[in-house]
């Protein structure tokens, strides 16, 4: 018996795929699944967060439908996947979030971008909001560097604590002891997994996207939004050592090291979004859980939106637009922060977490074998 | 939508994998190719789509396969599992040309895996399709649409225009685009046996076949079959003869797949609705078990019988999709199936009063056996008394037929005078029994389409430009 029907489903399908087993060379799900002979609740969202969504089970599988056996793992255990986010979610009572995500990230987010816009009114008269302002510390005329620091230091601290809360659960429940020793090597061969997006190449030839036809393009604009956001992310932090550490203030040169790491990032982060907004929409609705369409798109234009007010910023920091582009960027941001843990994000933690216990166990049946 | 109005070099009826490697060599050779499946799209592909691996001949290990498997080796083997029933020039032609498969298949866009859980026992021999026998189709349809091969679904050929063993036409159930009659120069039959056909087989098998499950597509009626043999082509192998295993009671009557198969023999008894046992459990070891018990229920009243074993071994093989039945005693598990209680707990019992004790291995034949029972179990025996007690019920799942056409080296049909035919071309399970003809060794029937298919492919297009 398991806590819900989908997860009743997916033991289903676990069951079927694991007396077949045709896949097990396609990804690391079938691999894991091979390891047991029933499952869990947290097996279940082990391998649903295992799974990366590209759909060659699917295509490959002589039982998915119209065949009675009705096998179509990419959409279970997409819905699955969603639903652990909410189960896993800290605190229990935001785990609400997820339901309608698109409609509370949206909400979050505006009224985020508001309160940056009333702020920035508030504390500043008109002729410095709308004033020009150029050379260093031109930014902070508007908001104090170190309220700027103060507030996002502590809403991304805020989210790290509330991830790492989720990573716990998730963690528990898939039967890791909490507490214990994590070896290196494991995490290590996770982070080349997730960062070469390994298992989102259906077995060697591409995602299945809109049909049979596979392709390479899911990957690629994930990686423009992944390694876009970590450009951005870094471009953040050097500036901030900047300001602390060499007591350089923003705004940079185009040539200096934040602002180049921001815009390429920053192209990326405007690529990458819209790219994979395209697939996603062209995508076989059979394989993706479309009740949470809502939740992959806000995040996407989160993504975006961060990306394109920053370069906005970029562009126009000399002119008058200045303060009502830095109170909008400044807004999506701490609206994406915030909502790290209630959204789609998530997925790249649960994900990587799920390839570390992937490499232990593959250690460990190593070990295993060895012994024998 | 091509105009299937035009004369076409090549005619394929079939979509399996020797149709699309019959289509794909003819349209590499330069010929225009129109592949007619019966099936709709997603059941494209016959049998193949249940397949996993294919056994071909190689000098050396290779990324995938653990060591060399010679063309004598190949050759042993067959003659083994047929027991001569082969024409041998036809078979070590097929195994030579089983060598260059292994690669010109990658070039049509297949993957191979290394062979893993369950299936080491052939990682010299065999070659793993990655994903499966879908995902091989999948990449031979993406290549056979890449390099212009026409292909039509739901197109069911009803009637071929056959004179002096000369192919002129195929008659469509429907018409496709307003066409009803297709013309070709040459045409490859690959088209599948008649396993699906229930009336076929109760010619041979009488009422006991409407208990027969089909293992694989419910689409091999063998209606091109038998029109050719009708329409003067010579016929080969046993008609009365068919693969079949054990799978699982609860399968559906069509397209179960491979999950539906049981393994667990070895593991307990087997008895038939009158809780009585009627065969070793324990004379062969994997894969000529497998291949033996499909036949031997089929030979029971109402084609059913019943693997029983306890809990000791619940976990000794493969997982399967229809869980064993369960009961705390063998008169509840008797109950279950409406077997007689008393005779299953007797029969149960003098089993295991025979069983001698020894060292359990299922690797190997070992020495646990039965001592004084009719009929005796001799390996792999021991006491049924843990409870609680399983079983899984089965039938015969019905795998291939081995009636086909006469073929040559060519992969031509031989017509009823020793004549060979001017245009009529043959691959695959249609044609299997040439050097199949009785038995079974794993992977050996894509072997047979692959490297028939090929060839027909080929020698369809030359003689459509002659």
């Amino acid at each position: 018996m398991h806590g819900t029907r989908i997860l009743e489903e997916a033991d289903r399908l676990m069951t079927v795929c694991n007396s077949c087993r045709y896949c097990e060379g396609l990804c690391a799900v079938f691999p894991a699944m091979e390891m047991r002979r029933s499952f869990s609740d947290g097996d279940l969202n082990y391998l649903a967060n295992l799974c990366h969504s590209c759909g060659a089970c699917y295509t490959d599988c002589q039982f998915s439908p119209p065949h009675e056996y009705n096998v179509n793992v990419p959409q279970n255990l997409a819905i699955a996947r969603a639903e652990s986010y909410a189960a896993y979610a800290w605190p229990r009572a935001f785990s609400g979030l997820f339901a309608r995500n698109g409609l509370a990230i949206s909400v979050i987010a505006a009224l985020s971008v508001a309160a940056f816009i009333f702020g920035f009114a508030a504390f500043n008269d008109h002729q410095v909001l709308y004033g020009i302002h150029t050379g260093p510390g031109a930014f902070y005329r508007l908001m104090p560097h170190n309220a700027m620091a103060l507030l996002f230091g502590a809403a991304l601290l805020y989210a790290i604590i509330a991830l790492t809360m989720g990573v716990r659960a998730f963690w528990r429940d898939i039967g890791e002891p909490v507490g214990g020793r994590v070896d290196a090597g494991s995490l290590f061969q996770a982070m080349r997994d997730a960062g070469e997006l390994r298992y989102l190449d259906g077995g060697g030839v591409g995602c299945f996207n809109e049909d049979d036809h596979p392709t390479d393009r899911r990957k690629i604009y994930h990686h423009l939004t992944f390694y876009g956001f970590g450009l951005c992310f870094a471009a953040t932090v050097v500036g901030t050592l900047y300001h602390y550490l060499l007591a350089r203030e923003a705004p940079y040169a185009w040539w200096d090291l934040p602002v180049v790491l921001g815009t390429l990032g920053g192209i990326g982060l405007l690529i990458g979004p819209v790219g994979l907004l395209t697939e996603k929409w062209k995508r076989d609705p059979v394989l993706v859980d479309q009740a949470r369409m809502g939740m992959d798109v806000a995040f996407i234009a989160m993504l975006f939106l961060t990306a394109l007010t920053g370069i906005a910023l970029l562009l126009l920091r000399d002119s008058a637009a200045m303060g009502p582009l830095l109170a909008l960027h400044l807004g999506v941001v701490f609206a994406l922060f915030v909502t790290m843990p209630y959204g789609k994000f998530v997925h790249g933690i649960y994900r990587y977490v799920a390839l570390v216990r992937y490499a232990r166990e593959r250690q460990m049946m190593a070990h295993g074998a060895a012994a024998k | 939508m091509v105009d299937l109005a035009q004369k076409f070099d090549v005619l394929v009826i079939g979509g399996g994998n020797a149709a699309l490697c019959a289509a794909i060599s003819a349209r590499r050779s330069g010929a225009s190719v129109l592949v007619l499946e019966g099936a709709p799209k997603f059941y494209r592909g016959g049998n193949t789509r249940h397949t996993r691996n294919m056994r071909c001949a190689h000098d050396a290990a290779t990324e995938i396969l653990t060591g060399p498997y010679t063309e004598q080796e190949f050759w042993d083997d067959l003659l083994r599992v047929t027991g001569g029933q082969t024409d041998e020039e036809l078979a070590r032609h097929m195994i030579r040309e089983s060598k260059d498969i292994l690669g010109w298949v990658v070039e049509q866009g297949v993957r191979w895996q290394p062979s893993l859980g369950g299936t080491l026992s052939l990682g010299r021999t065999n070659s793993f399709f990655l994903g499966g026998g879908r995902a091989m189709l999948n990449a031979l349809y993406l290549t056979a649409e890449q390099i212009g091969i026409a292909i039509a679904y739901d197109a069911e050929v009803t009637d071929l225009r056959i004179e002096d063993g000369m192919f002129l036409s195929a008659t469509l159930k429907q018409p496709i685009g307003g066409a009803t009659e297709i013309r070709a120069a040459t045409l490859v039959a690959a088209a599948g046996g008649f396993e699906a056909n229930i009336e076929w087989l109760k010619q041979y098998w009488g009422e006991a076949a409407d208990n027969f499950l089909i293992r694989g597509t419910p689409y091999n009626r063998g209606s091109i079959l038998k029109t050719l043999l009708a329409k003067g082509v010579q016929e080969v192998g046993d008609p009365t003869q068919c693969h079949a295993v054990a799978i699982d009671a609860r399968a559906p009557k069509f397209d179960g797949g491979i999950i539906t198969r049981h393994d667990s023999v070895v593991f307990g008894i087997v008895v038939n609705k009158h809780a009585q046992r009627f065969y070793d459990e324990g004379e062969d070891i994997w894969p000529k078990r497998y291949a033996i018990w499909g036949r031997l229920v089929a030979a029971q009243p109402d084609q059913i019988a019943y693997i029983i074993f306890d809990s000791t071994v619940l976990n000794s093989f493969m997982p399967t999709l229809f869980p064993p039945i369960k009961a705390d005693s063998i008169a509840e598990l008797a109950g279950k199936f409406e077997l007689d209680a008393a005779v299953l707990e007797k029969t149960v019992t003098e089993f295991n009063a025979a069983v001698r004790p020894g060292t359990f291995d299922h690797t190997i034949l070992d020495d646990c056996r039965t001592e004084g029972l009719t009929p005796p179990k001799t390996h792999w025996a021991r006491k049924i008394e843990t409870p609680p007690y399983y079983a899984y019920p089965v039938r015969p799942g019905i795998t291939f037929t081995y009636l086909g056409t006469r073929v040559n080296k060519q992969a031509r049909m031989v017509m009823k005078d020793g004549k060979p035919s001017a245009n009529m071309f043959a691959a695959g399970e249609i044609m299997a029994g040439n050097v199949l003809g009785k038995g079974y060794a794993a992977g050996i029937g894509m072997t047979i389409g692959s490297v028939f298919g090929r060839i027909a492919g080929r020698e369809a297009a030359q003689n459509a430009r002659n």
